[in-house]
């Protein structure tokens, strides 16, 4: 038991001569609390971690306990153990710590061993044998050993001294096997039946990938539809399911599609030389001809089932700039009959896109600006139908009926308005009747409101009781102002013009003496909100401005006008069709007083012309007559003069060029008449 | 209620309708209606000549078809023509078929 940190005077001189051999390295300051003693005396240095202690704690005595304890024995060793599935130490461990083995070759006189070496030797029992026969002993025992393990240890403990053991050969022996019975190996296989194969080949372009990816999109969106759908209430209960068979022949609607595109491509083939013209063609004869323009016919659409009829209305379709509707019917009171819905593209002359045959003459139509699926009908006998292209039917979605308000007299003309506040979509029907309806399309029914009622001024008639009725005028035609919603023209049979308003059932605004007969169409200019024209019976066209009761412009064409139409490019652009076959142009910004073109476009002279329409976008007309058939014409570029520039300026574009240009024609009109009203 | 329509619904007859007005055409040759094996199924020509043009032109529409998606999957073949001295081959792909016609445009 030593005290720490006590200095040992004694060995300094050992000390200090060590020290010179190894240097200072007492700087790891390690405990000297046993053994070491030599070192303790260069304690003359303290190493910079040593403890600092007090006297006190350095007169402190530790005890140490020696114990038989192995130190090095591990005292923490864990067994797994399988009863309690868990790793639990062992209680006991061996302490005994073996310092040193030495394989001795000293045999204890009494073993086994020795007896048998006695024997060996053939020595008597208690003599010792001498070194070097032990040594001899034990090489032969070892090479015995080795050979003869079994023999040994079958021969039985031969009596000591007696008898002399046999020693077997370790040169010429044999080998003593013996066999046992070994089971005959059977084999036993079993084979099932393969897994089907197939050869599987594919390319992964990046349109499959593509493909695939959308395929799995759409279902996934039919899965959310699905579960959208599924909470909803059925309201269609009454409409049967209809599941097609799916045939094992290969089908032949599906190349309906594709059949169409042909056709086309076989039409546009065969008439190449219109579709050139159609695109491309410019009259450049037209530098020469001053004021005049020409009409280029193109492209013919007739109808087999529709020969006998007469065109009797036209649209253009708004969306689809190549569509347009055809309605056949018969102006003669008559030759009353069947009437057919047509609608052409002009990608394709030869057969219509749509046929809907109709029981009674169509006399008008309009398709929807903003749906192009919808079309409005008005028949000969007073009814109003609206059909959807998008079905696969030939029947009207909605059909007016005799319960339901239908006018008593032939429709003249429908016309398409914006949805009213419930999102309905309405449109308006005027007839003989003297009727104005408006038509709401609500669900699945049509409800008619009638807007207004034309009463002739003045006159009235005897009814039943003496009750004084109102004559009905007859409405022939209308239209609706461009801009302001309520306001509206219509033309009546007795040749006069009234200015309505939606609002105000029984009240005109204005009322214009405009013709002798029969106002067959009104209509608005595109542009100039005010000016608005009008064709009759009485061989006339005229020009209004809203606002003053006489017309501004009357033409006489020298036959009766069926239909009047103004461009889409220019304010002061109109064209009129009359009944002996020719389609007038003017341009009034060129010739205020004659057309720039009066033009025959139908071969047989007795054929009449009905209809005119311009297309919104292409500088085409489309010209319906009496026996079925539409033509389509190009305008030259004479009669789609823009205004022209002084060099420098920039051309002005839009629609205020087109209404100034037509403002200027009013002014200077309006003019004239003060003066010649001055005069007269 | 379930009612089943079969094979002659009124598209069928416009189809076929649509078929024959081609065939009859002014400079029309023959017509073609290939399914997606490239098996003939519906011809004007005779046998040899239908196997051949369906043949050749099957695998030539497939690898327009091919080009036209690889450069834009978004994007897909219209139609092809093949124009020759002496006559225009034109072909419709669909999804399970191609219809073939073969037209004089010059007659």
């Amino acid at each position: 038991i030593l005290p720490k940190g006590s200095t040992h005077q004694t060995n300094m001189l050992l000390m200090s001569v060590w020290s010179c051999f190894f240097g200072q390295d007492e700087e790891d300051g390690t405990e000297t609390g046993e053994g070491d003693e030599w070192m303790q005396g260069k304690t003359l240095i303290k190493p910079l971690d040593q403890l600092d202690l007090t006297e006190a704690e350095l007169k402190e005595e530790f005890t140490r306990i020696l114990t038989a304890n192995n130190p090095h024995a591990p005292q923490n060793i864990v067994r797994y153990s399988f009863k309690e599935r868990s790793y639990k130490p062992i209680s006991s461990v061996d302490q005994l710590a073996v310092h040193f083995v030495l394989e001795g070759n000293l045999l204890h006189q009494d073993s086994d061993e020795a007896r048998r070496q006695r024997a060996k030797q053939g020595l008597p029992e208690g003599r010792l044998p001498g070194l070097l026969e032990l040594l001899f002993d034990q090489i032969c025992c070892f090479l015995q050993e080795q050979t003869f393990e079994t023999a040994v240890a079958e021969k039985p403990e031969t009596p000591a001294g007696k008898k002399e053991q046999k020693i077997t050969n370790q040169f010429n022996f044999s080998e003593r096997a013996s066999q046992t019975l070994n089971n005959p190996l059977r084999e036993r296989g079993c084979q099932t039946e393969p897994p089907p194969r197939a050869n599987f080949s594919a390319t992964a372009n990046q349109w499959e990938i593509y493909d695939v990816y959308l395929e799995v999109l759409q279902k996934q969106e039919k899965n959310k539809e699905k579960a959208k759908a599924v909470p909803k209430k059925d309201d269609d209960k009454g409409k049967k399911k209809m599941m097609l068979v799916e045939t094992q022949s290969d089908d032949i609607t599906k190349v309906a599609k594709v059949a169409k595109i042909i056709e086309r491509m076989v039409n546009q083939n065969t008439f190449d030389d219109i579709a050139q013209d159609f695109k491309y063609f410019e009259d450049a004869s037209d530098e020469y001809r001053e004021q005049e323009g020409t009409l280029l016919p193109l492209w013919k659409f007739q109808y087999d089932k529709a020969k006998r009829l007469s065109v009797t209305a036209l649209c253009w379709n708004e969306s689809y700039k190549d569509l347009f509707a055809v309605g056949l019917g018969s102006y003669d009171f008559t030759k009353q009959g069947r009437g057919m819905l047509v609608f052409y593209s002009l990608k394709n002359s030869t057969f219509p896109e749509y046929i809907y045959p109709t029981t009674s003459g169509i006399l008008c139509l309009d398709i929807h600006k903003h749906l192009p699926y919808l079309v409005a009908v008005g028949f000969y006998d007073g009814c109003v139908a609206v059909y959807n292209l998008k079905e696969e039917t030939l029947q009207p979605i909605y059909k007016s009926t005799a319960k339901s308000g239908k006018h008593t007299d032939p429709v003249w003309q429908v016309k398409w308005q914006k949805d009213d506040m419930d999102n309905n979509h309405n449109f308006f029907s005027v007839s003989s009747d003297g009727r104005v309806v408006s038509w709401t399309l609500v669900k699945n029914e049509l409800v008619f409101t009638d807007i207004i009622k034309l009463s002739l001024e003045g006159a009235v008639s005897e009814g039943p009781e003496g009750v004084q009725l109102p004559i009905m005028a007859c409405g022939t035609s209308f239209d609706f102002h461009k801009q302001i919603d309520y306001l509206f023209l219509v033309g009546t049979e007795e040749g006069k013009i009234h200015k309505c308003s939606k609002a105000y059932s029984s009240q005109f605004l204005e009322t214009y003496n405009a013709h002798n007969m029969a106002v067959d169409a009104v209509k608005w200019n595109h542009f100039h909100t005010k000016v608005f024209i009008s064709c009759s019976s009485d061989w006339t066209v005229k020009i209004w401005d809203h606002t003053i009761k006489t017309p501004m412009f009357t033409f006489d064409l020298n036959a009766s006008v069926g239909d009047v139409a103004w461009s889409p490019y220019s304010s002061t652009v109109f064209a009129a069709v009359t009944t002996d076959g020719k389609v007038h142009t003017f341009d009034l910004s060129i010739n205020k007083y004659e057309a720039i073109c009066q033009q025959p476009v139908v071969a047989k002279k007795k054929t009449k012309l009905t209809h005119i329409e311009f297309n919104p976008v292409y500088p085409i007309i489309i010209v319906g007559d009496d026996r079925g058939y539409v033509t389509s014409l190009k305008l030259s570029p004479n009669l789609r003069k823009k205004p022209k520039e002084k060099k420098g300026q920039e051309l002005p574009k839009g629609p205020e060029v087109e209404i100034a240009k037509m403002e200027k024609l009013l002014i200077l009109s309006r003019t004239k008449k003060i003066k010649t009203d001055y005069k007269s | 209620r379930f009612s089943a329509v079969f094979i002659f619904s009124p598209k069928q007859a416009e189809v076929e309708e649509t078929l024959k007005r081609i065939q009859t055409h002014k400079g029309v040759i023959g017509t073609i209606v290939v399914n997606a094996e490239g098996i003939p199924i519906r011809t004007t020509l005779d046998n040899s000549t239908t196997v051949q043009y369906a043949g050749l032109l099957h695998q030539l529409t497939m690898k327009a078809r091919s080009t036209v998606r690889d450069l834009d999957p978004q994007n897909d073949l219209t139609f092809l023509r093949i124009r020759s001295k002496k006559h225009e081959i034109m072909v419709a792909p669909d999804k399970e078929y191609l219809l073939i016609v073969i037209q004089n445009p010059s007659e």
